[in-house]
């Protein structure tokens, strides 16, 4: 019998920091035992349990794509125990990796669709993990139109920066970053919240766009709707939640919304399946 | 279904025989109350008891269990990695489970052994035992088994059940696993006959009459379910609730768990404990978020998880045996029947 509270052995290759503040930190992690890498086959939207040897282990959204092989990514906020200790640990320190876990972006049902990515602050690395993948050659003819909304408080505060300047210049993704306020005169992009920039560059909803919504609950909260006024469809609005986790596979009970477990059944719904769950979350 | 009579003179003998093959677990009197726990030699289950205060769901699912073992020693190849360790699962009896609580075992299996995910522990622990039940001839006041999915002479999840008939056991086996354990014994199996099956369902329908609490879950299926969860009588069900989590601990159907990490200088072990929906603490983020920071919303988790959520998530009926334990132990009188009744007959 599988042990699925068994975390794969990893090695930190090297560690990024990202943000101004230095309050998240990019992890590359590589497989100690190659096959490892073999049998964690995942998909953009999925989550890994992180698993440190004395700490223990918190849930965190794969960043890196399927579409890049030899390593995982994982983008992690300081927040308590187990985030704390990773940000003090050092590239060559071993840890562990449990997963994929979860659910991931309906992508057999966004084939041939416009996809619009709406992203706020650190909830962007799902998000990261989905433009790589559409991005991919093999994949971008699969999608038609693509948009990226993504807003974080400051230019320093925004994730992956070099990639978005790569992704500014192409012609086959159309980005719109933004920041909630700046004094940088050099900044050649939005200033304003992303409800507010959704409001004015995002394509009206139809039966062929679908928005992926990522962000912190303000943010949700005031694009929502924004997004009913664009007419999207509430099967069309793709979410990812967060609940405090233990097991990741839905047994340990501690991250239900009604009877759905949001590590095993989601944390991927759409705004249509969370209208008719319980509204604690 | 074979039945056969014990001369309760052969019994603590029987024991004993069994005692030498494998390790048996029974009721027995600690300070003032009934546990369950492995016998010792020449230590006989004690069946005087009507139930012990916490259910047997120990004997499969320990309280704390160590799940993986590291060390962090760097000098040593595999420090900071997590390993498997040796368990003992070697067959092993329990005599004088109750029905509701071997049944309990069955509804918990749904939650361990799913088709995408096992878990190791439960599963092995659970397939290692020999459950011998005792059927209860004179039930607890505040059961409400019968209306529960289950009774006092239930057989589902036993191996065998046992009845207590005077100066002798009926002894019902069910299982193949039944079977081997009366054998061992050395029991004699040839005094199978049809009265004694006759017996066993008049004592059985003697103990049903006697069960007279009951709940009405035929209609918990069909409600709304954010309609039930937006009820208002969950401010007066929780009202008095002082959120110890007695009921979830005595509960022989409720299984959540923690995982946390143990070190002793270098070395360490990863180990799950048994947690309870009713604590601030289960649902807290990291962030200070907490979907359930009232007591209400906690109260409400766990009734609605045993009454709703279960029901529709396994169609199976409810996820509770009416054991009573947590009426009896709720430091407040806080009652699932009557939480019961309101949800099933909840107009919204
Ligand atoms: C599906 C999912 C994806 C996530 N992705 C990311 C991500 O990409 N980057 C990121 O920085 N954060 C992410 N989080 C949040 C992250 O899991 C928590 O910030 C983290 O668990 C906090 O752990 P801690 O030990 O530092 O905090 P403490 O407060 O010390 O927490 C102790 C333990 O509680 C649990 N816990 C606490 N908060 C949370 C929480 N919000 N969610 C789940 N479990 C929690 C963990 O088991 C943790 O070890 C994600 C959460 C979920 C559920
Ligand atoms: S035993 Fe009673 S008081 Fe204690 S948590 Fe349960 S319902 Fe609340
Ligand atoms: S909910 Fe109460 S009555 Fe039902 S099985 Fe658990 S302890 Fe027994
Ligand atoms: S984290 Fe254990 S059930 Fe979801």
């Amino acid at each position: 019998m599988q042990n699925p509270y068994l975390p794969y052995p990893v090695r930190i290759e090297e560690i990024i920091t990202e943000t101004e503040d230095k309050n998240l930190k990019t992890f590359k992690l590589v497989f100690i035992n190659p096959e490892d890498e073999e049998k964690f086959k995942y998909q953009a939207g999925q989550f890994a349990e992180l698993s440190v040897a004395g700490k223990g282990e918190i849930p965190i959204g794969i960043a890196s794509s399927p579409t890049e092989k030899g390593f995982l990514m994982f983008t992690v906020n300081k927040v308590g125990l187990v985030t704390s200790c990773l940000h003090n640990m050092k590239a060559g320190d071993i840890m562990g990796v449990r997963g994929p876990l979860g659910n991931w972006y309906p992508w057999d049902i966004m084939e041939g669709k416009n996809v619009v990515i709406i992203g706020g602050g650190f909830a962007f690395t799902t998000l990261r993990s989905s433009i790589i993948y559409m991005l991919d050659p093999a994949n971008r003819p699969k999608f038609k139109d693509i948009h990226v909304i993504y807003g974080a408080r400051t230019p320093g505060m925004l994730l992956y920066r070099d990639e978005l300047a790569e992704w500014e210049k192409r012609d086959d993704i159309n980005m719109h970053i933004t920041v909630d306020a700046t004094d940088d005169p050099n900044w050649k992009y939005n200033i304003g919240f992303v409800p507010t920039i959704t409001d004015q560059k995002a394509p009206p909803g139809n039966p062929d766009t679908y928005a992926i919504v990522c962000g912190p609950p303000i943010m949700i909260k005031f694009t929502q709707p924004v997004l009913d006024t664009l007419d999207y469809a509430h099967d069309h609005i793709i979410m990812s939640l967060e609940m405090r986790m233990k097991c990741g596979i839905g047994i340990c009970g501690r991250c239900n919304i009604g009877k759905e477990y949001v590590c095993k059944d989601g944390p991927v719904f759409t705004l249509d399946q969370l209208n008719n769950m319980p509204k604690e979350y | 279904m074979k039945v056969i009579k014990i001369d309760k003179k052969n019994w603590a003998e029987g024991l004993k025989r069994l005692a030498d093959k494998f390790p048996l677990f029974g009721p027995v009197q600690k300070d003032e109350f009934h546990i369950f726990k492995e016998l010792h030699k020449d230590e006989l289950p004690d069946l005087s008891l009507q139930n012990t205060r916490l259910s047997p769901k120990s004997v499969v699912y320990p309280q704390s269990e160590t799940l993986f073992e590291y060390t962090l020693d760097e000098k040593q190849a595999d420090h900071h990695i997590l390993k498997e360790i040796d368990k003992d699962y070697l067959p092993r009896a329990v005599v004088g489970i109750r029905p509701c609580d071997a049944k309990a075992f069955l509804l918990v299996k749904r939650n361990f052994d799913t088709p995408e995910y096992k878990d190791p522990y439960w599963i092995k622990a659970y397939q290692a035992v020999t459950l011998i039940g005792y059927a209860c001839n004179t039930p607890c006041s505040n059961c409400f088994c019968t209306t529960a999915g289950c009774g006092p002479f239930h057989e589902e999840g036993l191996d065998v059940l046992l009845v207590d008939a005077a100066d002798h056991y009926l002894a019902q086996i069910m299982s193949e696993k039944g079977e081997k354990f009366i054998t061992a014994a050395g029991w004699d199996t040839s005094a199978g006959a049809n009265d004694l099956r006759e017996q066993v369902q008049t004592l059985k329908q003697a103990a049903e009459t006697k069960i007279t609490a009951r709940v009405s879950t035929d209609k918990l299926k069909d409600k709304d379910t954010t309609a039930l969860f937006e009820a208002s009588f969950w401010e007066d069900v929780a009202f008095a609730c002082i959120n110890c989590g007695t009921c979830t601990y005595a509960c022989p159907t409720c299984w959540c768990f923690d995982i946390q990490d143990e070190t002793f200088g270098s070395s360490g072990i990863r180990i799950r404990n048994w947690d309870s929906c009713m604590y601030p603490l289960f649902t807290h983020h990291g962030s200070g978020h907490n979907p359930r920071d009232m007591k209400m919303q906690r109260v409400r988790q766990r009734f609605m998880h045993k009454l709703k959520y279960y029901v529709d998530k396994y169609a199976n009926g409810i996820q509770c045996v009416g054991c009573g334990r947590c009426i009896r132990l709720c430091p407040v009188n806080i009652d699932i029947r009557k939480v019961c009744d309101l949800m099933n007959s909840f107009e919204s």
